[in-house]
C-alpha cells in the first residue's frame, strides 16, 4: 500500500492540472461561441486572424 | 446613409495602438459566413483581428489606431452581403453574461472536485463490503474532505447567499434547505471522519453541488443568449439622429451618443430618437407609437415630442432633455414605479413549494431524532439518522424540478420568436385567462399599408410607387413599399406641403394631396367608406387615382384571437385610439369587448378592475401610454417595435409581424408550468420512497448518492418535453 504515497498525490495534481486546464479555457473566452467554435473544428482552412490570437 | 454615421462613439482603445469596435452583422447564420468574413476582412492591411461569434451573430475587429475609417468595414461587409451596425453592450446583457461565466466557472470546480471525490469513494464502498482497514478508510476520508471543502465552500456561494438573503427578508426559498443541507451533511461528514465512523457523505455534497449548478448555468445561459439577441435587434434598428454640432453644421450621430440640451434636426418621414422640446418649426406628426392615436397630431415651438414619433410634414429642430417637462411621461414614469412595486411581491412556483417544504423535511428530521432516541438509540446515532434523512430528502430534484423546465421552455420560445425579460414570465403567462390588446402597433402593424391596392391596375401602382420614391412622407413611403418601387423617376420636384411632381414620357405626373391632383371627388369617396385612412391621390395625364392608406392588422390577427378564445381565454381590446378606428378593429377581429380613447391611467384602472374579479390578464401593448399598463397587468408582452420603456417592462418580447407569437407564448408557458408541476410532484413521490428508509437508518452514502442522481435525470427527462416548439 505504500504506492498510494505516489499515486494519490499523482491523482490529485492531475485533477488540479485539469481544473486549472478548465479556468483558463473559460478565462480565454473559448466558451463564448460554442456554435462557432463547432464550425471552426472542420472548416477547410483557419482564417489568418486566427494566428497569434490572445483574447 | 450607414457611412455617414459617426463611429467615435463605440470604438474602444484595445491597447497597444489597437482600436476595438464591436458590430452586430445580421445574416450571418452558417460556418460559410463565419469564414467568408473573417477571411475577407482580414485582408484588409493594419486589420489586426476580426473574429466573428456565430452564436451572437457579432463580429469583433481590431485595428491599427488611426489607420482606418471604420466606415470601411461596414461598407465592405455590405458588399459581402451582410448589414452590419455599431453595437454597444448594455450593462444588462453585461451582467447576464458575467453571471452565466461564474456559474459556468463554479460549476467546473464542483464537477472536477466530485470526479475527483468519486475515485475515494468508490474503493471505501467497496472496500467496506470486503477487507479495507480502517487506517486506510480514515485516509481515504480526509482526502475527500480535502478536496471537497474548499470546493464545496467555493462553488455553492450562490445558493448559501441567496439562502441567507432570503432569511434575511424572513422568508424561506428553495436554497435555504438546499444549503442547509449542504452545510449539515459536510458537518456530518467531518465529524464522522474524526470518529472513524464508516460513512462519510462527501460525495453526495458535492454531486449535488454540481447538479444545481448545471441547472442554473443553462439558465443564465438561456437568459444571457436572450439578452445578446435584444441587444442585436435594438442595433440592427440602429437608431440615428441628426445632431447639430454647430448652429449651421449637423452630423449623423448613434441615438446614444445625444445628450440632454444637444439639439437636433427631424425631417419628414424621420422617426425622432429622443425625448425633447420642439424649439423650431411646425409639423404634422404621428405618436401613434406614444399615445395609441393614429390621427395626425401638429406640433409647434414648445410641443413636447417623444421617442417613436414618426414625423409627417414639415422639418423641425428638437432640443433633447433628459427628464422630460412632458406631462405625459412624467405620469407615465409615476404610474410605472407604482406598478413595479406591486409586481414584485409575485410568489414563484419554488417558493410556494419550498414554503411547504422546508418545514416539513426539517420537522420529519426533528422527529427521526427523537423516535430514535425515545427507541433508545445513542444520542450519536439519532443524530446521523436525522441527517441522513436531511440528506436524502435534500432538494436536488426538486432544486432542479423549476429551472430544468424553465431553460428547455425558454429555448422553445426563442425558437418561436418570443424573448423573455422576467425569470417569472414562464409562469405567470401560463396562468393567465384574459388577454387585453392594445390596438395601434399591436393588433396593427406599425407601418402603414395601401388598402385598396386591389382597386388600382398594376402598372399604375408601380408607376405610383416609382414616384412616391422621391418623397418622404411617410404616407408616400406606404405606397412606394407596397409597390416594391426601386427606381425612382427622373427630374422630379416636390411642392411642401402639396405632393411631388414631373413629367413621365411627355405627360404630367403628380402624387400628393387630393386638392393637388384635382382628385377630391375620389378622396371623398373613400373616405366616407373609411374615416380612418389617409389618402394620398395620383395623376397620370387623364387618369386619377386615389390610395387609402391605414394601419393593418397583422396578418394572423383574426385566428390568433379565435383560437384564444377556443382555449378558454376571454379577449378585450383596450387602446387610446379613438372610437371609430377602435370599434371598426374589433369588428373585423371578432373582437366583442372593447374600450377607445383610454388614458394610461385608466389601462391600469380597467386591469385592477379585471384583477379584482380573479382575472389574470396578458396585457399586450406596444407604445409608451402601455407601459404602465404592461407593469400593472398579471404579465406581459411586447412587439418589438415597441418603444424602449414598453420593452423594458414587458416580461416577453415577440418578433416579426405576426401575432402568432403571443399564442405560443400561452401554449409553451401552460405546458411548461404543467411540466413544472409534474416535476415537483416526481420530487415528491421520490422523496415518499426515500425517506422511509432513511428514517429506518439503512442509506448508506451509496444509497444516497444513487437516489440523489437517479432523481435529477428522471427530472431532467421530463423537462425536455418542454422543448416542442409552437409553430407560429
Amino acid at each position: 500500500m505504500e504506492v498510494l504515497i505516489i499515486l494519490v498525490p499523482l491523482a490529485l495534481s492531475l485533477g488540479f492540472l485539469g481544473l486549472l486546464g478548465f479556468l483558463w479555457s473559460l478565462k480565454s473566452g473559448q466558451y463564448d461561441d460554442l456554435d462557432g467554435a463547432a464550425w471552426r473544428a472542420i472548416a477547410d482552412d483557419a482564417p489568418a486572424s486566427d494566428q497569434g490570437r490572445s483574447k | 446613409m450607414q457611412a455617414e454615421i459617426d463611429f467615435s462613439h463605440y470604438l474602444r482603445n484595445a491597447g497597444a495602438g489597437l482600436v476595438h469596435l464591436d458590430l452586430a452583422v445580421e445574416g450571418i447564420n452558417c460556418a460559410g459566413c463565419m469564414a467568408k468574413i473573417e477571411r475577407n476582412l482580414s485582408t484588409i492591411p493594419d486589420v489586426t483581428s476580426a473574429r466573428v461569434n456565430l452564436t451572437d451573430s457579432r463580429l469583433a475587429l481590431e485595428w491599427k489606431a488611426g489607420a482606418l475609417d471604420p466606415a470601411l468595414f461596414v461598407s465592405r461587409l455590405a458588399e459581402l452581403g451582410y448589414k452590419a451596425y455599431p453595437f454597444e453592450r448594455d450593462d444588462a446583457e453585461t451582467l447576464e453574461a458575467q453571471r452565466a461565466q461564474g456559474l459556468l466557472r463554479r460549476l467546473g470546480v464542483a464537477a472536477f472536485a466530485a470526479m475527483n471525490v468519486m475515485m475515494l469513494s468508490i474503493p471505501v464502498w467497496s472496500g467496506n463490503g470486503s477487507d479495507m482497514l480502517p487506517e486506510q478508510r480514515d485516509f481515504f476520508h480526509w482526502l475527500s474532505a480535502l478536496i471537497v471543502l474548499p470546493a464545496a465552500a467555493y462553488s455553492a456561494q450562490p445558493f448559501f447567499s441567496s439562502a441567507l438573503s432570503a432569511l434575511r427578508a424572513r422568508g424561506v426559498n428553495m436554497d435555504v434547505p438546499i444549503s442547509i443541507g449542504i452545510v449539515l451533511a459536510l458537518a456530518t461528514s467531518v465529524i464522522e471522519t474524526i470518529n472513524h465512523a464508516e460513512h462519510a457523505y462527501f460525495d453526495a455534497a458535492i454531486m449535488l453541488i454540481a447538479f444545481l449548478l448545471a441547472g442554473r448555468y443553462l439558465d443564465q445561459n438561456m437568459r444571457r443568449r436572450t439578452r445578446a439577441f435584444a441587444g442585436n435587434l435594438a442595433a440592427l434598428k440602429s437608431e440615428t439622429a441628426t445632431k447639430f454640432i454647430s448652429p449651421t453644421e449637423i452630423r449623423t450621430v448613434p441615438a446614444a451618443a445625444i445628450r440632454p440640451g444637444d439639439i437636433v434636426l427631424l425631417r419628414p418621414g424621420e422617426r425622432c430618437a429622443v425625448d425633447g422640446n420642439v424649439i423650431e418649426g411646425r409639423s404634422e406628426v404621428d405618436q401613434s407609437l406614444i399615445t395609441g392615436e393614429t390621427l395626425p397630431a401638429m406640433v409647434t415651438p414648445g410641443s413636447a415630442v417623444f421617442a417613436g414619433t414618426l414625423v409627417r410634414s414639415g422639418t423641425l429642430r428638437v432640443r433633447a432633455s433628459a427628464a422630460s417637462g412632458g406631462t405625459l411621461l412624467d405620469e407615465i414614469s409615476r404610474l410605472l414605479d407604482h406598478a413595479l412595486q406591486a409586481r414584485s411581491r409575485y410568489l414563484r412556483l419554488a417558493e410556494r413549494a419550498s414554503r411547504l417544504y422546508a418545514p416539513v423535511v426539517h420537522a420529519t428530521a426533528f422527529l427521526t431524532m427523537l423516535g430514535w432516541l425515545a427507541y433508545g438509540a445513542s444520542f450519536h446515532d439519532s443524530i446521523v439518522t436525522a441527517i441522513a434523512v436531511l440528506i436524502i430528502t435534500c432538494p436536488c430534484a426538486l432544486g432542479l424540478a423549476i429551472p430544468a423546465v424553465q431553460t428547455v421552455a425558454s429555448g422553445a420560445l426563442f425558437g418561436s420568436g418570443v424573448l423573455l425579460n422576467a425569470g417569472d414570465a414562464i409562469e405567470r403567462i401560463a396562468e393567465v385567462n384574459r388577454v387585453i390588446f392594445d390596438k395601434t402597433g399591436t393588433l396593427t402593424l406599425p407601418e402603414l399599408d395601401v388598402a385598396n391596392l386591389a382597386e388600382i391596375p398594376g402598372d399604375v401602382v408601380s408607376l405610383a410607387g416609382r414616384l412616391a420614391l422621391s418623397s418622404r412622407h411617410p404616407v408616400a413611403a406606404a405606397v412606394a413599399r407596397k409597390a416594391g418601387a426601386a427606381s425612382p423617376l427622373p427630374d422630379i420636384q416636390e411642392e411642401p406641403g402639396q405632393g411631388v411632381y414631373g413629367l413621365h414620357e411627355g405627360s404630367p405626373i403628380r402624387l400628393g394631396r387630393p386638392s393637388f391632383c384635382g382628385a377630391d371627388d375620389l378622396a371623398n369617396e373613400i373616405l366616407c367608406r373609411d374615416p380612418e385612412a389617409s389618402v394620398v391621390a395620383f395623376r397620370y395625364g387623364e387618369f386619377r387615382y386615389v390610395f387609402a392608406v391605414r394601419q393593418r392588422s397583422r396578418a394572423d390577427a383574426a385566428d390568433v384571437v379565435a383560437e384564444l378564445a377556443r382555449m378558454g381565454i376571454a379577449v378585450e381590446i383596450v387602446s387610446g385610439d379613438r372610437e371609430p378606428a377602435v370599434r371598426l378593429a374589433a369588428e373585423q377581429l371578432g373582437v366583442h369587448e372593447w374600450r377607445a380613447g383610454v388614458l394610461p391611467v385608466d389601462k391600469i384602472t380597467r386591469i385592477e378592475e379585471l384583477a379584482r374579479q380573479g382575472c389574470k390578464v396578458l396585457m399586450v401593448g406596444d407604445g409608451l401610454n402601455d407601459a404602465p399598463a404592461l407593469a400593472a397587468a398579471h404579465a406581459s408582452m411586447s412587439p418589438v417595435t415597441a418603444t424602449h420603456l414598453s420593452q423594458a417592462v414587458a416580461d416577453a418580447v415577440f418578433l416579426g409581424e405576426r401575432l402568432g407569437p403571443v399564442l405560443a407564448a400561452v401554449k409553451v408557458s401552460r405546458r411548461a408550468l404543467r411540466l413544472m408541476r409534474q416535476n415537483l410532484w416526481l420530487a415528491v413521490v421520490y422523496n415518499v420512497l426515500a425517506v422511509p428508509i432513511a428514517i429506518a437508518g439503512l442509506v448508506t452514502p451509496l444509497i444516497a448518492a444513487a437516489a440523489m442522481s437517479g432523481s435529477s435525470i428522471i427530472v431532467m427527462l421530463n423537462a425536455l418535453r418542454a422543448r416542442a416548439r409552437e409553430a407560429v
